[in-house]
């Protein structure tokens, strides 16, 4: 990207986003609405997670319909080490990292070896076998959830507990997942996994052993996926397994492709409308008709399918055509 | 001369239909073996077990001194085999640039590097410029691959077949679907290669073949009747019968 290109409508949004996302605390603070910044925050989390699906599924062809079992491991390592006094982020942060991309690693070798409609069963088959075995841990509370009464501790005098430093955690987070994501997708790599998207015949008879690096890309994107479940660990309090179920990764995936996939802001934008949309569309639908917002998932189904159905790249292909 | 490609008592069945039956072939360095046959004759069969998208039931392939017979489709590219594909095999959503610099980049190291620009390598794409200049598209290099003609696409895949600098380079009907003009066009680019690479070319187009062969194998029904000079194999009684009778008639 270069000056030229923020200089266009697209450019001109997508900087607006970031710059309104960066002064979120200060509005919300002067209108006095705490609850939105919680909002904000969620959609945070969720864009890094989106962003680090985004780089398998949008540049890497690879549909992982079990992304959500990363926020959910990513979740139980800051809780399971908070359930027994342990309160560092130290630690958490770099277990959530760690054991998601063991878990990207072996999911991933027997995964890849499948492709389309296989890759997706199966990638939500083992993200509904972690979802069970949550469930059958008794000791952290089974199906009726963990609760995280503190959170991680970094160093004195920074409290993650406060919403503003929480957010700008989140902020600064989803910023440098973005800005890797973007290095790896243009880096020699990113090529490689890009190519084996458009053509992986072609790949493999120009002496890409592509297997390996399909199962790289799979592995980064899940630790960043873990690394957005330790953050959501800390946001929420309260941890589940319902947050891992196969509907949260469908999800996850929506967003992507709503926002536009293959693109360096998609993931935002999708994560940015589908909570917006969730949010306050209900309220909106109650202005015409009195309890007609319990109604709203109709609307904010077709809203999707029409998407879908007529915006090739999602919002970002939106942008794009605008731009010509 | 040396033997480049070695192939002995090759078999390859597919249910009840034999596709390749006992076929021994023999490449030699330098130069340009055609390999024709009617439709179904087992040509495609054939190159996809030499560049490892298939394997024989049976027999031998040596490539270099080495046996190959097993090895995948990755490691021959890096023993030096290209290929190009019948059906149009490119980066559609790359620039013409993009598509030969990934194939430069696949014998370059390996890629698990993650950080630097590879759009902004200029090693990379200096060399990328040598063979779209060697295929005359220099001047689409930043034209997106899906948005140039058939017959560009065609003389693409030849650049990113020579930008691996193989040894061999194993042409699946680089003519498929090519008007006169464009054929001649194709046919004057790989003469320019006659002589300096070898080349194993599956060719429906008897002009080129012709044009380019020093020698020519005739497939039929999965067997090899014929190895010969395309003078010699012109006056094969055998082949005008299974071959080029059929198109006289």
């Amino acid at each position: 990207m270069n000056a030229s290109d923020i200089l266009t409508p697209k450019g001109l949004i997508a900087a607006a986003v970031i710059l309104l996302l960066a002064v979120m605390p200060v509005l919300t603070t002067i209108a006095d609405q705490a609850f939105y910044l919680d909002i904000a925050t969620r959609i945070l989390i969720l864009a890094i997670a989106a962003v680090s699906l985004n780089l398998i599924l949008g540049y890497g062809g690879m549909v992982s319909f079990g992304h959500a079992a990363f926020i959910g491991i990513g979740a139980y390592a800051v809780g399971i080490p908070i359930y027994y006094d342990e309160y560092s982020g130290w630690l958490h942060f770099p277990l959530a990292i760690a054991v998601s991309a063991l878990y990207a690693l072996i999911t991933g070798a027997i995964s890849l070896r499948t492709k389309g409609v296989h890759f997706i069963m199966i990638t939500m088959a083992f993200s509904q076998m972690v979802f069970f075995l949550f469930i059958s841990l008794e000791e952290y509370g089974g199906d009726d959830g963990l609760l995280i009464w503190s959170d991680s501790e970094f160093v004195d005098g920074v409290d993650v507990d406060d919403p503003t430093t929480f957010y700008y955690l989140c902020f600064i987070s989803l910023m440098g997942a973005l800005f890797l994501v973007h290095r790896i997708v243009n880096s020699r790599f990113g090529r490689v996994i890009r190519g084996s998207m458009s053509n992986d015949k072609r790949m493999k008879a120009l002496g890409y052993p592509t297997y390996g690096y399909k199962l790289t890309a799979y592995v980064i994107s899940g630790a960043i996926c873990g690394y957005a479940g330790a953050l959501m660990g800390n946001f929420t309090n309260f941890i589940s397994p319902e947050m891992m179920g196969w509907t949260r990764s469908g999800e996850l995936i929506f967003m992507v492709v709503l926002g536009g996939s293959g693109s360096v802001m998609g993931p935002i934008y999708g994560v940015l409308s589908f909570l917006l949309l969730e949010e306050f569309l209900p309220d909106f639908m109650d202005l015409f008709s009195k309890d007609a917002g319990i109604y709203w998932h109709l609307p904010f189904g077709i809203i999707l399918v029409l998407v879908v159905l007529f915006v090739r790249g999602g919002i970002n292909g939106l942008l794009d055509r605008w731009n010509r | 001369m040396t033997m480049l490609l070695e192939i002995r008592d090759l078999q390859k069945s597919f249910g009840g239909v034999h596709a390749t039956k006992n076929v021994s072939l023999d490449v030699l360095e330098g130069e340009v073996h055609a390999v024709i046959g009617p439709n179904g004759a087992g040509k495609t069969t054939l190159i996809s077990q030499l560049c490892g998208e298939q394997f024989p039931d049976s027999g031998r392939v040596r490539f270099a001194g080495k046996d190959i017979t097993r090895a995948s489709g990755p490691a021959r590219a890096h023993m030096g085999i290209a290929r190009s594909f019948q059906i149009t095999t490119v980066f559609q959503d790359m620039t013409l640039l993009e598509n030969v610099s990934v194939s430069v980049q696949a014998h370059d190291g390996h890629s698990f590097r993650f950080w630097a620009d590879a759009g902004r390598d200029a090693a990379l794409n200096a060399k990328a410029m040598t063979f779209l200049e060697e295929v005359g598209l220099q001047e689409k290099a930043h034209v997106l691959s899906r948005e140039v003609s058939h017959g560009e696409h065609r003389q693409l895949e030849i650049a990113m077949a020579l930008a691996t600098e193989p040894k061999m380079l194993l042409l699946d009907e680089p003519m498929a679907g090519m008007g006169t003009e464009e054929s001649q066009r194709m046919i004057e680019i790989l003469k320019r290669f006659k002589g300096q690479k070898t080349m194993l070319l599956v060719e429906h187009d008897m002009d080129a073949v012709f044009a380019l062969a020093d020698r020519i194998s005739v497939l039929v029904y999965g067997e090899l009747i014929a190895t010969d000079t395309p003078a010699a194999i012109r006056d094969n009684e055998a082949v005008r019968q299974a071959y080029l009778g059929e198109e006289a008639a």
